[in-house]
């Protein structure tokens, strides 16, 4: 006969002034295998431990049950009491009679203190079922992968490398950098982009714990915390790495010419290029979509010139296979795509450009050395638009969140505009001013007081040609007027979306997202760097739209994360997941298929039947797989699979003790 | 007493089968911001929706209880990927074998309420205490 011992907390008042716990106290002495129950003030507090402890061992308790808060907050805590008292912390159960109850029911005395005993008694059926369990440990990859080299992947790589440990960065482009990159100045400082940025890149590319593996991305993941297999595709770069030496002459001798993605299209790079000129590797790569050899065969004009014979038709693409302990997820965004705004004219007037492109412009290494003139003609622009919220706060035709970042760098660029175009206008039209962050609020004031921009509030109804101008008709809504503005350029606040294929990786890697396709952190306040899958860390834009230095924040809290992970030799893994008794196993295999981690196989075992050795199917568990969902249970047709701790008997036991 | 007094005085008890990861934190989030609803229900914790045997269910029934929620993440959100898809498609096979046996398929409801959504989850629980109420208590598959 289990011996239960049931301890009732009153949490202060919180729990006692809508349940009498002495009466559930008293009622529990009366419930099957009670040897012992009592209540008191503050269970979790050091005298409540100790009153459990005493109790545990005064009455030689095998099985504990604690009615207090939520178990998902004092469950390790009465877990670890169990543990000191010399029990097996799992043959704790904790019944939830205060967010469950008392919290929810404070005017209902009577009827919250029966919910409270039926609660009490379903967790003491429970517990009479519980085993013993014990908790094994797996061996952990001292090695993280970050995917994605911007700036939210080069602050983890960076934290975790300095901490000792080993990464990798995976990136898909041909150059680490990301979006930082291509951003001219940052606000609220208008620090040069590039400046920040390069020497970050430099220090990560240099580190000894740091392995860059860029043109590359990841294909296949598989295994669980601890033990990630990561299948990486490494591009055909075309470019020996180890033999080039980066001299630029296959660049500049190299015939074909291809609008550069990363100018937006404002100027023209090589079929074989690298590119922005402080990439790294500074090393080229050969587009194969855009190259005259790969296109009809003749050519490789770069390949007889280049002095270190490093340029390789031949290469191919290459799988390579690699296990990580941990992996943080940095991968960014993209903009949205500005065309649905058909009013703007964006894609139809050349001088309708999104702020990427303003970055550019304004940029002293982008396509007009850093003179801001109009895509158009070339002409220095006299008065310039912005239109904030481009695609963000808008239900009907774009995003409903805010982007975050676009009210800020909109100011940056009408100061920019302002400082280098000493007799430009500059007009913005905007729903809401959004500043919230250290000294934003007073760039802004900045930008509207001593710049002189003119913030208008409205949308923008449409923008037509007229004369070689652009005229912007919109409204001021606090003047409730309509208004008319000859611009020479716009400029489209464009709202931050998710990468095109975030969703699928988040999916090859087994983590949520969100309906915006931002991946979802595990809690919004309290874990907003985890995900709910152990061993996955979120960093950057990825998990939605944020500046730099939110990016960098939360990118060394992943890393911070990843070294706590990787700073253990074992880690300890949770004993709830499925076993299968062979005994009554048919083979089926239907649990196989509903398994979401494939923790499932079947095997053969052998068997004595009459006399003769006989080979029987029977499926088999890898306890290193396995999370404990539960699902293989319900599809097992003889029962054959169950999981520990939430057992079929012991639900079962809880369903009965209820329904008495 | 009467008989017309103890339907007055009745009482629906309701077994919430509730996912550890979403419905049970958004039970948790109602306590912690107060949000009353009747007191009829029981929440038993499950690692996941997809855990819910429907024999545990049939059990439930048998034993006479009024009603059975399983409760767990919205469909795409599951923390096991794929649990709350299969308690979809049972809920709807549960739902005609109930009505097959001559129990009111109402009595069995399946629906999703999140880690954030306290107030759902009120209103859920307050809605299912309604109906379950106003269908009277549950004698068919009640054991002898």
């Amino acid at each position: 006969m289990k011996r239960v011992g049931v301890f009732i907390c009153h949490c202060g008042t919180n729990i006692a002034q809508a349940v009498d716990c002495e009466k559930v106290a008293q009622n529990a002495q009366a419930f099957p295998g009670v040897a012992f129950s009592t209540d008191y003030k503050y269970m979790c507090a050091e005298p409540g431990q100790d009153l459990i402890k005493k109790a545990i061992s005064e009455h030689r308790l095998d099985r504990v049950v604690v009615a207090s808060c939520s178990p998902r907050m004092h469950e390790p805590t009465f877990r670890k009491c169990l543990e000191r008292a010399g029990l097996n912390p799992y043959l704790l159960e904790m019944a939830n009679i205060r967010e469950h109850c008392a919290w929810v029911h404070p005017d209902d005395k009577e009827r919250a203190t029966l919910k409270a005993t039926e609660l009490v008694r379903m967790a003491v059926a429970k517990v009479i079922q519980n085993e013993p369990l014990d908790r094994s440990t797996i061996p952990i990859t001292k090695r993280a992968l970050v995917i994605g080299g911007g700036i939210a992947g080069i602050q983890a790589a960076l934290d975790i490398a300095n901490a000792g440990h080993l990464v990798d960065i995976v990136e898909k482009e041909p150059s680490i950098g990301g979006r930082m990159a291509q951003i001219d100045k940052t606000f609220p400082t208008l620090d040069c982009s590039a400046c920040i940025l390069t020497p970050k890149m430099v220090e990560v590319a240099n580190h000894p714990n740091v392995r860059l593996i860029t043109y590359s991305e990841v294909e296949k993941v598989e295994g669980y915390v601890g033990n990630f297999e990561v299948t990486i595709r490494q591009k055909a770069r075309s470019v020996d790495l180890s033999a080039c030496t980066g001299c630029g002459l296959c660049t500049e001798k190299c015939p074909t010419k291809v609008p550069s993605e990363f100018e937006m299209e404002m100027m023209n790079r090589k079929a074989i290029y690298t590119p922005f000129p402080q990439a790294i590797p500074n090393k080229p790569v050969i587009d194969r979509e855009n190259c005259r050899y790969f296109k009809t065969g003749k050519c490789g004009v770069c390949q007889k010139l280049c002095p270190a014979q490093a340029v390789d038709f031949t290469q191919e693409d290459q799988l390579v296979t690699e296990r990580y302990g941990a992996i943080v997820v940095a991968t960014g965004f993209d903009l949205f795509d500005d065309s649905v705004y058909g009013e703007y004219g964006y894609g139809r007037y050349k001088d309708v450009i999104t702020g990427l492109h303003f970055e550019r412009l304004v940029n002293a290494s982008g396509p007009t050395m850093g003179k801001i003139k109009r895509p158009s003609d070339g002409q220095e622009p006299k008065n310039v638009v912005f239109i904030k919220c481009v695609g963000s706060r808008d239900e009907a035709k774009g995003k409903a969140y805010c982007s975050k970042t676009c009210c800020m760098y909109t100011a940056k660029h009408a100061t920019l505009v302002r400082e280098k175009i000493k007799d430009s206008n500059v007009y913005v039209f905007y729903m809401d001013v959004r500043t919230p962050g250290k000294g934003y609020e007073e760039f802004y004031t900045r930008t509207t007081d001593q710049y002189g921009a003119k913030y208008l509030r409205g949308r923008v109804s449409k923008i037509y040609e007229k004369g070689g101008k652009l005229i912007v008709r919109g409204e001021d809504t606090l003047l409730g007027r309509q208004i008319e503005i000859e611009a020479d350029m716009v400029v489209l606040a464009t709202a931050m979306v998710a990468k095109e294929n975030a969703a699928e990786l988040a999916q090859m890697i087994g983590f949520s997202y969100d309906q915006d396709n931002f991946y979802t952190e595990a809690h919004p306040k309290l874990a907003p760097v985890e995900t709910h899958t152990a061993g996955v860390f979120l960093a950057g834009a990825c998990q939605g739209p944020k500046d730099i230095p939110d990016s960098v924040a939360q990118a060394s809290a992943a890393a911070v994360k990843v070294c706590g992970l990787l700073s253990k030799e074992r880690m300890e893994t949770e004993p709830t997941i499925s076993i299968v008794n062979e005994a009554i196993c048919a083979g089926c295999g239907m649990c196989v298929t509903v398994c979401p981690y494939k923790a499932i196989e079947l095997k053969f075992i052998q068997e004595r039947v009459d006399g003769k050795v006989i080979n029987r199917r029977v499926a088999s568990v890898n306890s290193g797989l396995c999370q404990g969902c539960g699902a293989c249970t319900v599809a097992c047709r003889s029962a054959a699979l169950n999981l520990k701790h939430f057992t079929n008997e012991q639900i079962l036991a809880e369903v009965d003790a209820l329904c008495l | 007493m009467s008989v017309k007094d103890m339907q007055e005085n009745w009482e629906p008890k309701i077994l919430v089968f509730a996912c550890n990861w979403c419905t049970y934190a958004g039970a948790d989030l109602a306590g912690l911001s107060r949000l009353q609803y009747p007191p009829n229900i029981r929440i038993l914790r499950v690692p996941c929706s997809g855990r819910v045997n429907p024999q545990f269910v049939l059990r439930a029934f048998q034993r006479g209880i009024d009603g059975v929620l399983v409760a767990g993440c919205h469909p795409g959100d599951c923390h096991y990927v794929t649990g709350n898809y299969f308690t979809r498609r049972r809920y709807l096979l549960m739902q005609r074998l109930l009505q097959y046996v001559g129990i009111d398929p109402e009595r069995f409801q399946a629906r999703w309420i999140s880690g954030s959504e306290g107030p759902k989850f009120q209103q859920v629980v307050t809605e299912i205490t309604e109906e379950i109420k106003a269908m009277g208590p549950n004698r068919k598959m009640r054991d002898v």
